[in-house]
């Protein structure tokens, strides 16, 4: 298949692990001490199970998965004020499929919708602007969720729904930022990461700058990574080049659909709509700063929370979750206490179980399970003595 | 038999079926004589009596055990590119009987209808459920019909259930896999739940796939009669190939590997799957089949299977090892290897 295939090229990829291996000499790294690699798009975890690249790579590498799936950072409070606002009379709630299954304090969504609310999974804010077009008499509400990446066309929806004076659309926004969230990683004490591989598509919108601290302030490599297999060992083989020639530079090996300077229409459509929240509170990760936006007060009659009434309780996480120390890079998916047992993609108990791009659903889907619980038991053996 | 009257005809002005038409009255009657009796046309149905009766002695002449299935069928849409509920309804479940080596004989015929439904769309489903019946060789003796409340069912469900012969010597279950052993597969992965994704039009893709709903008791005979001995064979509906893998990779204690540019998916099928982030290994087929057989008669099997309509792009996809125990494992075209696990919840609802 045409723009497919040649970025999964097998030939290209032994090429490229052959010149990853070259740099180990100048590295100093072992498998004791690995280089640790942060790829923080959930995206980019799906492709390194999914193509198994993982076992591609040598020892002395590892490959942390970062925060990078919106859903999976979905604090629970949130998740009830959506079941909340689902189960209002009159309404159609909208939301991307991924995040049907996260669980709330009492249930998700999927229980809500079996339970009888109209809940109904869309593929864009646009589809959720189509049903409030055709059921004037219904409230369609949409769960607007991600990063940057989803911002543009949740914002030029309800620039469309304002222009056509559609006035039963209205948007629960969730959608958060990555820059403070690299940086609230980046100033955990616990943090080890050697450097960074940025997210492809997030920089397609906000382009290259925005990441220049991390190179300059925390002098971390960063590359801009695509999302094709080759895209990562590419990505990997630069960062580590970086790394080698110690340099810390933010590069773009995605430059194919990354303009440096991001898109500016997007972004436009962002500023008018959205504004910074002061702070907003991460699953696992607790409150950071200035990580989320809300709707501007020029377009507050498309904002669901405030034209309907929600709970809005935190929700502490489960104790026994990792969550936060897995999203820092901590610790591995499998070290987690509950990882395999009580929490699986099933009855998933946190975050990172719900979506596929979840760092700890990837690890048992695609992971060798059973080696992996045999860790996990030998870890915990070695806690208790 | 009752040749001496007439078969009673729906009239004329119907439209549509109403709650009447399942009330056990009048109208009950003219539907099931005009459409059912009518479409299905056999002997067996045609006595009108409350259960088919069929002789035991043809049944023992072809082998010495009875295989039974069932399997509801409430697809949406009911029409769809390559087929519809009621070939879906025939395929599915002579398919489920000749995997396990059975000829399939009998099928009944449950159908839950919606009030509302088109009397024309139920006409076509019921031509096509005699079309696949008889390519399959297989009779629709007997049946039941419901009406319920608008909103009670959607449109359509349909439960066929059916009753097959097993060959003396044929004994294919999940747990025969040997290692060694290497996995067979019939074709193209994945077009039933792209053509379904498709038909449903929310995508709005311009696209053609046809969904691969077949009767695959044809090939399956051809394949016994090259070996007897085939040691797992299922098809791989809901769930896709993944599923079955995993299914006989925990029965039998093995672990199976899969070669992924080894599996025949179409192109249009990929694309659909790189789009909305599909895995069609997940994805429902209705005319596929994974047949676990020993190494040596390998070859011969699939130069058989490739001269059947239903099995012209037949390949090995994968071998039986011993380890990792009850674990899938596929070695991708880009040069890693992952677990294939089952699937967990739903990629797409409502499929078969």
């Amino acid at each position: 298949m045409k723009y497919v295939d040649e970025f999964r090229d097998p030939e290209k990829a032994k090429v490229l692990i052959s010149n990853i291996n070259k740099l180990k000499e100048s590295l100093n790294a072992d498998e004791k001490k690995p280089i640790q690699l942060m790829e923080f798009c959930g995206g980019h975890t799906h492709t390194i199970f999914r193509y198994g690249i993982e076992p591609m790579l040598p020892n002395w590498i590892e490959l942390v998965h970062g925060p990078g799936c919106p859903v999976c950072v979905l604090p629970m409070g949130r998740v009830d004020d959506c079941i909340a606002l689902a189960e209002r009379p009159n309404v159609i709630f909208t939301t991307f499929g991924d995040a049907m299954r996260v669980p709330g304090s009492k249930k998700s969504l999927l229980q809500a919708k079996a339970e009888g609310a109209d809940i109904r999974m869309t593929y864009s804010p646009m589809d959720s602007l189509a049903l409030a077009r055709s059921n004037p008499d219904k409230e369609v509400i949409f769960f607007g969720l991600g990063f940057e990446t989803t911002m543009p066309s949740t914002a030029l929806t309800i620039l469309q729904a304002e222009r056509e004076g559609i006035n039963n659309f209205s948007l629960f926004c969730n959608h958060i930022t990555t820059v403070p969230t690299i940086k609230a990683i980046l100033d955990s004490p616990d943090m080890q990461i050697d450097a960074f591989l940025a997210p492809g598509h997030v920089c397609m919108v906000v382009g290259e700058r925005p990441f220049d601290f991390v190179a300059d302030t925390y002098k971390k490599p960063i590359v801009v990574t695509g999302f094709e297999p080759l895209d990562i060992l590419q990505s990997i083989w630069m960062t580590l080049k970086q790394l080698a020639e110690k340099r810390c530079e933010v590069e773009n090996q995605y430059s194919r659909i990354v303009p440096p300077n991001g898109n500016t229409a997007g972004l436009a459509a962002i500023d008018s709509v959205f504004e910074i929240r002061e702070f907003f509170e991460w699953r696992g990760l607790g409150s950071i700063d200035h990580s989320g936006v809300k709707i501007r007060d020029n377009y507050q009659q498309f904002d669901a929370e405030r034209k309907f009434k929600i709970p809005n309780l935190k929700i502490a996480d489960p104790k026994s979750c990792q969550c936060g120390e897995v999203l820092k890079g901590v610790i591995r998916p499998w070290e987690c206490k509950v990882f395999g047992g009580a929490c699986t993609p099933e009855m998933p108990l946190g975050a990172l179980m719900v979506s596929s791009e979840g760092a700890c659903a990837a690890y048992y889907n695609f992971g060798n399970l059973p080696e992996l619980l045999a860790k996990q038991s030998k870890n915990l053996e070695g806690d208790a003595t | 038999m009752n040749s001496s009257k007439p078969l009673r005809k729906l009239n004329a002005n119907t439209t549509s079926i109403t709650l009447a038409h399942g009330s056990g009255g009048k109208a009950m009657r003219d539907l099931i004589e005009d459409v059912f009796v009518a479409g299905f046309a056999n002997e067996h149905l045609s006595l009108l009596e409350d259960q088919a009766r069929f002789e035991l002695s043809a049944l023992m002449s072809e082998g010495d055990r009875l295989a039974m299935t069932t399997d509801s069928y409430v697809v949406d849409p009911l029409f769809f590119l390559g087929g519809d509920i009621g070939k879906l309804a025939v395929t599915g479940t002579v398919n489920d009987l000749a995997v396990g080596g059975a000829i399939p004989r009998y099928l009944t015929c449950g159908m839950i209808i919606e009030e509302g439904l088109p009397v024309h769309d139920l006409r076509r489903i019921v031509s096509s459920m005699k079309q696949a019946a008889d390519e399959a060789g297989v009779t629709i003796v007997t049946g039941d019909t419901k009406v319920v409340h608008r909103g009670a069912a959607d449109k359509l469900f349909i439960n066929t259930a059916g009753i097959g012969v097993i060959p003396n010597n044929i004994n294919i279950t999940a747990d025969r896999a040997q290692v060694g052993d290497v996995v067979i597969l019939n074709g193209y992965i994945g077009d039933h739940g792209a053509a379904i994704v498709d038909a449903r039009g929310e995508m709005s893709l311009e696209n053609t796939i046809e969904s691969d709903c077949a009767t695959l008791n044809g090939l399956i005979s051809s394949m016994l009669d090259v070996c007897p001995d085939i040691h797992c064979m299922r098809d791989a509906t809901r769930g896709g190939i993944a599923t079955v893998l995993n299914e006989f990779a925990e029965s039998s204690r093995v672990g199976i590997t899969i070669q992924e540019d080894a599996i025949p998916v179409r192109p249009e099928v990929r694309g659909m799957c790189e789009i909305l982030g599909l895995d069609p290994l997940y994805l429902a087929n209705e005319g596929k089949l994974l047949a676990i057989v020993p190494a040596d008669k390998a070859d011969e099997l699939i130069n058989v299977m490739q001269q059947h309509p239903t099995g012209v792009r037949s390949a090995i996809i994968g071998k039986i090892s011993e380890k990792p125990v009850g674990r899938v494992i596929l070695q991708t075209t880009f040069g890693g290897e992952r677990i294939v696990d089952m699937l967990v919840g739903e990629q797409l609802p409502r499929i078969c």
